[in-house]
């Protein structure tokens, strides 16, 4: 029984529901619509690029430089666009190309993780920490700490307009559940992660895969600061910075090993639910940035737990 | 020493309802070894854990010395003598022998370790082993043999009057196992009591006086072991007659030839060697530990990458291909580690069926996998190699036996129609009747057409199923034997052959 509960993909879910039914007679407030569209505005671009970070965490890595790429494209693509001085300011194709050159910065990103993890074999660990010092203090370096205004309305349009944040936001989770469970890669992505060096015995190309890995991650936090950069209408060098913990905590919350191997985008889903359901209702008891932090780590640590427990009750052997 | 009993009396253990043991007696004594012989999963490795203090038995009860027994945590079991020598050793490779020795209980003065006290007690533990190392050396230095050595100076250490040994040979050259007997031997005259659990039933009719057969954990006989003879514990282990321990198999060797390696060499590894395997050969390789057989069999596959040489598959040259590339061309390999390399452990059967042939079924464009048609294939093949589980694709395979997983690696290449399979000890750690179904899918895979490269340990197996054998030595190929001459004596000497010319310099 216990087995099959802690096993279950649906845990986290059943957890949210069960947050809310206790909450609601508390935070005045929190059952109404208008506030389970607050939520669900929250959680957008943190789905994203925990969706981006499940995928690394299957191929038995981590990538801790999500938020220096937020923070990096933020700055990158609103330097472009800003009417304050920005080189494409006014121009028609100014908020595309604005776009694609924060997908690149991000994809970049990934590619240099990818190639130090895969080729030269070191521990995703460190070099994904140590990237995020560089790129974290590259844009700060850049901008000279200073945000930047100012952003034309078409770029605004995605943060504004709450349906069509929730579209991108489906589409790349969609995606990227289609890619994780229907496709080559996906399959490729699971083997690398539960054992290298079978994956390349039977003939998968390891390095390969754990690059592709760590450049969907950079790319979709890319996606990911769009979203945000335009729903706070500021390219800021220090964006996100203290989310991190959100980031790798709503993933394992939902499920996805830090052991590699074993992970979906589904159980992800639940998880940044359930870290923006806590934010929220712990909002609404008016209690302190602080105490959240506190509550939401205790969390983390127990979904850590409980990753912990899973993957060691999965190798005991019934006889 | 003073006389030492054990005594288990109708020990039973069920897990989830499914009853692992039953009715369990034995009796040992002080001085006597007891083999103790069954398939995977007939029970040993559950008795032994309840006997080391690890679980406990659901019903029946134990004695030492005729006083109760009733061991709540291992450290119970180690207080009253008994030293449990597991499969995979346990000792820590980052600390020193001494170290290792100690461990669980450090010579002290004033809180401090007394480090000379340490090693002068270790020496004296080394050499009661035979082993003439120095105490300090660390671990990870040590060969296989010399940790087993180890582990049993840590039995003598902690005062031990029963040791279990568990497979005590796999990872040991053949004289490694005959160095590890002979001080079996002397354990046993000092009054130590010993329990062998072995798949290979020589060296359990070589060391022991007692054998005990267990199947579906059940006690099917016991008593003196020159009551046992050989096709005797066998047809116990199974429950039926096992006439031949190799399947009949027609050979049918074509004339072209699948591989042909030409003068590889890789220095530190193999030295020159030049062969051909024709289609719907088997040929074995036999060697030792350290012959450079393992080494070969990773640059035939493109693991490693040889320093010179040429090879042709198919008559193609394919020297530069990777591993997927050769893969692609119908090259497969079974590896000598299941665990290492060979398995995604904590994925599902189906999961590890299905990796190297899912490129197959996958669109080439965006890679979509059609799922339908892969599980069918996958449960067709599942269903050939006989897999015991096979209802439950979804099983992991960490839960197996290592029959069952062996079945499993075997299921994932045949899935992608090998015209090559090189199989790096194939029947290491599993049970009689897998080892059966294994030799007999190599058979028919050989009469289907693939050409079969067979690396073993074992020479009657090599014998048993080879059509031809190439005997390795220190990275150099010394021997080769055809079907009508092979020769356990001839295939030994040539694989022992340089070591035994050094010890005559020496």
């Amino acid at each position: 029984m216990f087995q099959r509960v802690i096993q279950s993909g649906w845990l986290t879910l059943v957890l949210c529901a069960i947050y809310c039914l206790v909450m609601a007679p508390f935070a005045s407030g929190f059952a109404t619509f208008e506030n389970a569209g607050n939520v669900l505005v929250a959680m957008l671009p943190l789905l994203i690029v925990a969706s981006g970070q499940t995928i690394v965490l299957i191929a038995a890595g981590i990538d801790l430089s999500v938020t220096s790429v937020i923070a990096l494209t933020s700055i990158a693509g609103a330097a472009m666009i800003t009417t304050d001085g920005g080189p494409l300011a006014g121009t028609a194709l100014g908020t595309p190309v604005a776009v694609a050159i924060m997908l690149l910065v991000g994809s970049g990103v990934g590619l240099a993780n990818g190639f130090c993890v895969a080729w030269l074999k070191m521990p995703p660990f460190i070099v994904t920490l140590t990237s995020m010092m560089l790129f974290s203090g590259l844009a700060v370096w850049w901008t000279q700490s200073k945000s930047i205004y100012h952003l034309p309305s078409s770029f605004l349009f995605l943060g504004k307009n709450m349906w069509a944040a929730t579209m991108v936001t489906g589409l790349v989770v969609i995606g990227i559940h289609w890619l994780l469970t229907r496709t080559l890669i996906g399959v490729r992505l699971r083997a690398v992660g539960h054992n290298a060096q079978t994956a390349r015995v039977s003939g998968v190309n390891v390095r390969g895969t754990v690059l592709i890995a760590y450049v969907l991650c950079g790319v979709s936090a890319a996606l990911a600061s769009i979203l945000i950069t335009s729903q706070l209408e500021t390219g800021s060098p220090v964006q996100w910075q203290n989310n991190l913990l959100d980031v790798v905590g709503a993933t394992v919350i939902g499920g996805t090993s830090l052991y590699g191997g074993r992970g979906s985008v589904c159980w992800t889903a639940s998880g940044v639910l359930l870290l923006a359901l806590i934010d929220n209702s712990l909002n609404l008891l008016n209690l302190s940035h602080f105490t959240i932090m506190m509550s939401k780590g205790a969390v983390i640590l127990l979904a850590a737990l409980l990753d912990t427990l899973r993957f060691r009750t999965n190798g005991a052997s019934v006889i | 020493m003073k006389p030492w009993t054990l005594g288990l009396n109708d020990i039973g253990k069920s897990y989830f309802g499914v009853q692992v043991l039953k009715g369990i007696s034995l009796q040992l004594a002080s001085g006597r070894t007891l083999g103790l012989v069954g398939e995977n999963g007939a029970g040993k490795s559950t008795l032994m854990n309840i006997l080391g203090g690890n679980t406990p038995a659901d019903v029946g009860s134990m004695t030492i010395n005729e006083q109760p027994y009733r061991p709540s945590n291992p450290r119970d079991a180690e207080d009253l003598g008994i030293a449990f020598i597991h499969q995979e050793l346990n000792l820590f490779s980052n600390l020193s022998i001494a170290e290792n020795l100690f461990l669980t209980s450090f010579p002290c003065k004033l809180g401090w370790i007394d480090r000379q006290t340490m090693i002068a007690r270790s020496v004296s533990f080394l050499k009661q082993v035979g082993l003439n190392l120095s105490p300090k050396l660390r671990v990870e230095n040590l060969s296989a043999g010399e940790r087993q050595l180890v582990e049993i100076a840590k039995a003598l250490r902690q005062d031990a009057k029963l040791i279990i040994l568990d497979e005590p040979t796999t990872s040991l050259s053949s004289r490694e196992s005959d160095k590890l007997f002979e001080l079996l031997g002397i354990l046993k005259s000092r009054g130590i009591a010993m329990i062998y659990i072995s798949h290979v039933l020589r060296d359990v009719q070589r060391v022991c006086d007692e054998v005990a057969v267990l199947r579906d954990g059940s006690l099917i006989g016991s008593g003196p072991i020159y009551e046992f003879g050989e096709s005797r514990l066998v047809s116990m282990m199974v429950g039926r007659d096992l006439d031949n321990q190799f399947p009949p198999r027609k050979t049918s060797i074509g004339p072209d030839k699948q591989l042909e390696a030409m003068h590889l060499s890789s220095p530190g590894a193999i030295y020159d060697i030049s062969f051909d395997l024709h289609v719907g050969e088997v040929l074995g390789i036999a060697g030792l530990m350290g012959s450079g057989r393992t080494e070969l069999a990773r640059i035939l596959f493109g693991l490693d990458s040889a320093a010179s040489g040429t090879l042709k598959f198919s008559g193609r040259e394919i020297t530069n291909l990777s591993t997927s590339q050769r893969i692609v061309q119908g090259m497969a390999m079974l590896t000598e580690s299941r665990r290492e390399d060979g398995l995604c452990m904590p994925a599902s059967i189906d999961d590890n069926i299905g990796l190297v042939v899912v490129p197959k079924y996958a669109s080439k464009r965006m890679g979509v996998v059609r799922q339908k048609p892969l599980s069918l294939a996958i449960k067709t093949i599942r269903d050939a190699v006989r897999l015991t589980s096979s209802a439950d694709g979804q099983k992991c395979v960490q839960t197996l036996s290592g029959g069952n997983q062996q079945k499993v690696v075997l299921a994932k290449w045949l899935l992608n129609s090998p015209k090559l399979l090189i199989l790096d000890e194939p029947t290491r750690g599993i049970d009689v009747g897998a080892k059966f179904e294994v030799y007999r899918l190599i058979g028919e895979l050989a009469e289907s057409g693939a050409a079969i490269l067979v690396i073993s340990s074992e020479i009657e197996e090599l014998i048993g199923i080879c059509d031809r054998i190439l005997v390795m030595s220190r990275g150099e190929i010394k021997d080769e034997l055809t079907h009508g001459e092979f020769d356990r004596e001839r295939i030994l000497r040539s694989a022992m052959h340089t070591e035994l010319v050094q010890e005559d310099v020496l």
